[in-house]
C-alpha cells in the first residue's frame, strides 16, 4: 500500500471509532435531560435514578469521544495537509465554530456531573443538560457542514489557481448541508434510544423484574418510535438531494447505470462489473425515481453519464441497502412494541420483543457505520467533489504505515478497557441495589 | 492591528492558557501518582481530584482549539507542520488519548487501579515534553523542504542541545505551575498536610525552572542568533518575568497569600511566554513560514475573528460559573459538597 492508501484507511479506522462515540455523545444528553424533566415533573425516582446512571457511563463514553476526536481534529492536518492548506481558507470557520460548541458543552458537563445535589430547586440543575445539549448537537452541526462542503463545495471560485470569492457561510450552508446535518443528528438520537433500551432489554432477558427497566424500556421504544420515523423521513430528504446534487453518489448505491425515467430500485444482487448485469436482485419498478424524485416517471442520471475515473467503488451498494434495512428493522421493533403495550391482550415484555430491542443497540450502531462508509466512500475519489482529488491531497511523509498500528493499538486498548469499565460500572451497581441505598420504595 | 497579528495574539493567548490548565493537570497527574507510591496519597489526593475532575475536559479543548485555529488562520502551516510532524504529532496524540480516557476510567469506573494512575502519571510528564518540540522545531534547523515535501530531521532533533533545553524548561514548568496551584488550592481547603506537602514542592519546583530557561536562553543564541538578538528587544518583559517569580517565591517561603503568589506564577509564565512569543515573530516557522506568508484570505480572517468573539462572549461567562463552583467555592473546595 502507498502512502495514499495508509492514509486512507488510518482515516477510515479513526472516524469509524470515533463516530460509534460521537454518536453517543450527540445522543445521550437529549435522553438525560428527558429523564431528569419527567423525574422532576412526575415525582417518579425511577427516572431521576435513570438520568443519574446514563450520566455516569456517557461521561466514560464522552472521554474516549474527546480524546478520539482530538485524534480525528489533528489528523486531518498530518495526513491530509494539502487538504487542509486548501479547505483552510474556505471551511476553517465551522471547524473553529465547532470548538466552541465542544468547549461549551465540556464546561457545563462538568458543571452538571458534580452539581446533582447542589440546587433546592431541581429545575436548575435540570437546566443545565440544556447547554450540554446545544453543545453536542451544535459541534456535530457544524463538523457536518465540514462534509456536506466536502461533497458540495460552494463559496469560493479559482482564478488562475487561485482561490478568490470567498464566502464562507455560503460554504458551510452548502446544497448537502440540510439533510445531511438532520440525518446525522437524528439517527444519533434514535441510535442512542437503541443503545439505551438495549441496557433495559438486557437486563430484564437476565430475570431482573424491576419496574425501573420497564420504565426505561417504556420510554427509550417511544422515543424510538418517533425518531425512527424521523430519521427515514429524513434519509428520504437525502434521496432527494443526491439526484439532484451528486448523482453519481446516489446512481453508485443503486446502481443505476442508464439515465432513464421510471428507474427501478435494485435491493441486494450480484452485479457483472463489464456487462452492468444485475443477478438475483429484487427489483421494484418505478421506486427508483419515486424515492429521488417523488414521481413515478422522474428522470434518475445514470453512472454512464460520468467519465469512469470518477466513480465511487461500486460496493457501496451493499452498505446502503443495509443502512436502509436496519433503518427499517428499528421502525419495526418500537412499534411492535408499542402496538402490544397498548392491545395489552399480550405481554409486551416478552422474550422475544426484548430480543429484538436488544438487537436494536448493535444494528444501530452498525448502520451508522455503514451510513459513514457510504458517505465517505460514495464521494471517491474525491476529498472535495471537483475539485480536489482524494490522491493528490495526502501527506508526503512516507512513515503513515508506522502512525497506522500505532493508532491500532490505541484504539484497540481504549476499546476492550471502555467496555470493560462500562460492563463494571453497572454490574457492580445494578438499579435495585441503588434504588435500596437511595431508599426509592414505590 | 492587521488581521495575522490579531489572528496570532488570539491563538498565543490560548495556548498560554492551555499552558496554564494543562501544566496544573499534568503536574497533578505526576503529583497523585507520586502521593501513591511514596504513601502520602491520602494527603493529596482529594485536593487533586476535587480540582482535577470537573475540568480536565476543559484542558482537552484549549490545546484543540489552538491547532484548530492555527490552521484557521495560517493555512500554510498545515503544509509544513503538519508534513514534518506526523510522527511525533501521533505520538503525541496517543499519550493525550491514553491520558484523558485513563484518568476517566480510574476516576469514573469503579475501582481505583494502580494501573491506570501510572499511566495517568507518566503521560503528564511525557506529554509536554513531546509537545514542547513543537517550539524547538519552529526555531528551523530540523526541517528539510524538497519541493512539496517536507522532512524532519530526527537526528538533529535529538542531538540538539537547544531541544533538550526546552524539554527540561517544559518539565520543570509543568511541576512548578501546578504545585503553586496546588499550595493554593490545599489552603484554600484547610488542609494543612496537603498544603505542607505541595509547598516543599513548589519551592524546590522553582529552582530548576529558573536554570533551565537560562539554559534555554544561552542555548537559542547558538541555535538561532536571529531569535536570541530579538529577544534582546524586549528584555523588560523577561525582566518582569524574574521579577514575578521572586516575589511568588518570596510568599511562599514565607507562608502567606497562596493566592497572590500564584497570580504571580500566572504573570511570571505570562511576561516569558509573551516575550518569547513577540520575538519569536514574525515567523512561524524559522526561515519558511512568516505570518503574512502563511495567512489565511482577508474574509475568512475576518470571520474567523468574529466568530471568535461571539465564542469568547459566550464562554468567558461560562468558564467563570465554571471557576466559581469549583474554585472558588469555599465549601467544594473543602469536600463538604460532594
Amino acid at each position: 500500500m502507498g502512502t495514499v492508501d495508509w492514509s486512507r484507511a488510518l482515516t477510515e479506522m479513526t472516524l469509524a471509532f470515533h463516530i460509534l462515540f460521537a454518536t453517543v455523545g450527540v445522543g445521550v444528553p437529549l435522553f438525560i435531560s428527558l429523564a431528569e424533566w419527567l423525574g422532576i415533573r412526575k415525582k417518579d425516582r425511577h427516572y431521576s435514578l435513570m438520568a443519574r446512571r446514563w450520566a455516569r457511563g456517557f461521561v466514560i463514553t464522552v472521554a474516549v469521544g474527546v480524546v478520539t476526536g482530538t485524534c480525528i481534529g489533528l489528523q486531518l492536518s498530518l495526513l491530509w495537509p494539502e487538504f487542509m492548506r486548501l479547505a483552510g481558507h474556505i471551511v476553517s470557520l465551522p471547524l473553529f465554530l465547532e470548538t466552541f460548541a465542544f468547549f461549551f458543552e465540556a464546561i457545563f458537563l462538568g458543571i452538571y456531573l458534580y452539581t446533582w445535589d447542589r440546587y433546592s430547586n431541581p429545575y436548575l440543575h435540570w437546566l443545565l443538560t440544556l447547554p450540554v445539549m446545544i453543545g453536542s448537537s451544535g459541534s456535530a452541526l457544524f463538523i457536518t457542514t465540514v462534509n456536506a462542503f466536502m461533497n458540495t463545495p460552494q463559496g469560493f471560485a479559482v482564478r488562475e489557481g487561485k482561490l478568490t470569492d470567498i464566502d464562507p457561510l455560503a460554504a458551510m450552508f452548502n446544497p448537502a448541508t440540510p439533510s445531511k446535518v438532520l440525518h446525522v443528528l437524528f439517527s444519533a438520537y434514535l441510535t442512542v434510544a437503541f443503545l439505551l433500551g438495549m441496557i433495559a432489554a438486557f437486563s430484564m432477558l437476565r430475570g431482573r423484574k424491576d419496574e425501573y427497566y420497564r420504565k426505561s424500556l417504556r420510554l427509550n421504544m417511544t422515543a424510538a418510535a418517533i425518531l425512527a420515523v424521523a430519521t427515514i423521513g429524513i434519509g428520504d430528504m437525502s434521496a432527494q438531494f443526491l439526484a439532484k446534487e451528486q448523482p453519481e453518489k446516489l446512481a453508485a448505491a443503486e446502481w443505476h447505470f442508464d439515465t432513464g425515467e421510471r428507474a427501478s430500485l435494485i435491493v441486494g444482487g450480484r452485479l457483472n462489473p463489464v456487462t452492468q448485469e444485475i443477478a438475483g436482485a429484487l427489483e421494484i419498478p418505478w421506486a427508483l425515481s419515486l424515492l429521488a424524485t417523488h414521481s413515478l416517471d422522474g428522470t434518475v442520471v445514470g453512472l454512464n453519464d460520468f467519465p469512469r475515473k470518477d466513480w465511487p467503488p461500486l460496493y457501496v451498494h451493499y452498505l446502503f441497502d443495509a443502512m436502509v434495512g436496519i433503518g427499517f428493522y428499528l421502525l419495526a421493533v418500537p412499534i411492535l412494541f408499542l402496538a402490544l403495550l397498548i392491545i395489552k391482550r399480550w405481554n409486551a415484555y416478552n422474550r422475544f420483543v426484548l430480543a429484538c430491542a436488544l438487537a436494536g443497540g448493535p444494528l444501530a450502531l452498525l448502520a451508522i457505520e455503514l451510513g459513514w462508509f457510504y458517505a465517505e466512500v460514495g464521494r471517491q475519489p474525491w476529498i472535495i467533489r471537483g475539485y480536489l482529488r482524494v490522491s493528490d491531497a495526502a501527506t508526503t511523509n512516507s512513515h503513515v504505515n508506522l502512525a497506522f498500528w500505532l493508532f491500532a493499538g490505541l484504539y484497540a486498548v481504549l476499546g476492550v478497557v471502555c467496555l470493560f469499565v462500562l460492563a463494571r460500572l453497572f454490574r457492580n451497581q445494578p438499579a435495585e441495589l441503588e434504588l435500596e441505598t437511595r431508599r426509592i420504595i414505590l | 492591528m492587521a488581521i495575522e497579528q490579531l489572528g496570532i495574539a488570539v491563538l498565543w493567548s490560548f495556548l498560554y492558557g492551555y499552558l496554564i490548565v494543562a501544566s496544573i493537570d499534568f503536574g497533578a497527574g505526576f503529583y497523585a501518582y507520586y502521593g501513591r507510591i511514596s504513601g502520602v496519597e491520602t494527603v493529596i489526593a482529594p485536593v487533586i481530584s476535587r480540582y482535577l475532575s470537573p475540568v480536565w475536559e476543559v484542558t482537552n479543548v484549549f490545546l484543540v482549539f489552538f491547532f484548530v485555529g492555527i490552521v484557521g488562520f495560517f493555512p500554510e502551516t498545515a503544509h509544513y507542520y503538519g508534513t514534518a510532524l506526523l510522527i511525533p504529532g501521533s505520538i503525541a496524540l496517543l499519550l493525550l488519548a491514553v491520558r484523558g480516557s485513563f484518568y476517566a476510567f480510574a476516576n469514573y469506573g469503579v475501582n481505583k487501579n494502580s494501573f491506570y494512575l501510572l499511566a495517568y502519571g507518566a503521560t503528564g510528564l511525557l506529554i509536554p515534553a513531546a509537545l514542547s518540540t513543537v517550539f524547538t522545531i519552529s526555531e528551523g534547523g530540523f526541517l528539510t523542504v524538497r519541493g512539496n515535501d517536507v522532512f524532519l530531521l530526527m537526528e538533529e532533533l535529538f542531538y540538539s542541545t537547544y531541544s533538550w533545553a526546552v524539554v527540561l524548561l517544559a518539565l520543570s514548568s509543568v511541576l512548578f505551575i501546578s504545585s503553586t496551584f496546588l499550595t493554593y488550592y490545599a489552603a484554600r481547603a484547610n488542609d494543612p498536610k496537603a498544603l505542607e506537602q505541595m509547598r516543599r514542592f513548589a519551592l524546590w519546583g522553582g529552582v530548576p525552572t529558573i536554570i533551565s530557561s537560562l539554559f534555554v536562553f544561552i542555548a537559542l543564541r547558538n541555535h538561532n542568533l536571529e531569535h536570541f538578538q530579538r529577544t534582546l528587544d524586549v528584555w523588560w518583559l523577561f525582566g518582569l518575568s524574574l521579577v514575578s517569580f521572586i516575589i511568588a517565591i518570596w510568599f511562599i517561603w514565607n507562608r502567606r497569600s497562596y493566592g497572590t503568589a500564584f497570580v504571580m506564577v500566572l504573570l511570571q509564565f505570562a511576561f516569558a511566554f509573551y516575550g518569547y512569543g513577540i520575538s519569536h515573530m514574525p515567523y512561524l516557522l524559522y526561515p519558511y513560514l512568516t505570518l503574512y506568508g502563511g495567512v489565511t484570505n482577508p474574509v475568512m480572517g475576518r470571520a474567523l475573528v468574529i466568530a471568535f468573539v461571539a465564542g469568547f462572549a459566550l464562554l468567558v461567562p461560562s468558564l467563570v460559573l465554571l471557576l466559581k463552583m469549583f474554585l472558588f467555592n469555599a465549601r467544594y473546595v473543602k469536600g463538604d459538597l460532594a
